[in-house]
């Protein structure tokens, strides 16, 4: 089934992706509401939470350019030296392009 | 049930303090907007569908993969399915402040998922992991990400010709580099450490073998099963 890309088109797409969307902001507590919180439930979803950022980041790391993998090397540098967000983003966001300039 | 069901307050001043916090970050959010934009209009989408699609959706990644599927006509399974499960962290995303949102009226909870993203559940993550209780920045931080992205879309679709290269100043890698910050900015034990590396390793897997898109969810779940598993030592000594 396909939807054509007419302006009511568009909108209805629109509507379905908000949904969709939608649907995953709201359905993590919604199923949450269901389990009953204990010890190890509460170790789990603390130990998933920075488990999803590692997940994310891994095949940056991996797959990305020269320019990615210095701005993250750079950035996680700056922030176990200097324990600041802003100034190891900056670092980071700096590599990246001085090296996508240079090289 | 372990907790009685204490409330939790929204402090509308820490709400403020929590949007200009994500100020900074925010900035970076309207290159990318703009990015967004230019690439809508140059799929045919008109300035005012692209806009309403930032407004309604909220979820840059999707929304480029929505591109990628964009012609005379869109399939509409792929759509669902490929938004689904670039959105699907959210899912864990939510799960995790549940400790936090369940203290919260049913309305307030599900008011402020609205606005639920990556930058600010990342901090409020981190807080959470540091002993702090902040649902505030998913309010003041999720509001200011929201404008940013709005904003930048707008910029986009009307002005697209100004951020022809957004990857060439390293602005791609403003949300790795800010997540990264956060999760190095966490509590860090061996327990953590083992997570990591299994999510990592898992992630890797995902992303080669599995579906597109599934990497972030297998990832993470394989984290989160070191955490059943390994718990730390301060609730065992009872």
């Amino acid at each position: 089934m396909s939807i054509e890309t007419t302006h009511l088109g568009v909108i209805l797409i629109i509507a379905i992706m908000a949904l969709v969307t939608l649907a995953t902001r709201w359905g993590g507590p919604f199923l949450m509401s269901f389990v009953t919180i204990n010890p190890r439930v509460e170790s789990f979803i603390n130990t998933m939470a920075s488990s999803v950022l590692i997940a994310i980041l891994t095949p940056m790391a991996f797959t990305g350019d020269l320019g990615a993998k210095l701005a993250l090397a750079t950035t996680a540098i700056l922030m176990l030296v200097l324990h600041k967000p802003l100034p190891a983003i900056a670092g980071g966001i700096l590599a990246a392009a001085a090296t996508r300039y240079f090289l | 049930m372990t907790t009685s069901p204490a409330t939790y307050r929204l402090d509308p001043a820490q709400v403020r303090a929590e949007f200009l916090r994500l100020l900074p970050i925010s900035l970076f959010v309207v290159a990318f907007g703009a990015a967004f934009g230019l690439a809508a209009v140059q799929k045919g989408i008109v300035p005012l569908e692209g806009t309403l699609m930032s407004v309604l959706v909220f979820a840059g990644a999707s929304q480029f993969a929505a591109l990628e599927l964009w012609g005379d006509q869109v399939a509409l399974l792929p759509l669902i399915a490929i938004t689904f499960a670039i959105n699907s962290r959210h899912l864990l995303m939510g799960a995790s402040l549940y400790p936090m949102l369940r203290q919260m009226p049913t309305a307030q909870r599900y008011g402020i998922l609205l606005v639920l993203t990556d930058a600010n559940w990342a901090v409020a993550a981190q807080d959470y992991q540091n002993g702090r209780r902040n649902l505030e920045v998913i309010l003041g931080g999720g509001v200011v990400l929201w404008m940013a992205w709005l904003i930048g879309t707008l910029l986009g679709v009307y002005f697209g010709g100004l951020l022809q290269d957004p990857k060439s100043l390293g602005l791609d890698m403003v949300l790795g580099c800010f997540l990264l910050s956060m999760a190095l900015g966490g509590r860090k034990n061996p327990r953590v450490i083992v997570a990591w590396i299994v999510a990592g390793t898992a992630a890797m897997m995902a992303y080669w073998w599995l579906p597109p898109h599934t990497h972030v969810v297998v990832g993470a779940l394989a984290g989160g099963a070191v955490g059943f598993f390994w718990l730390e030592h301060k609730s065992d000594e009872h």
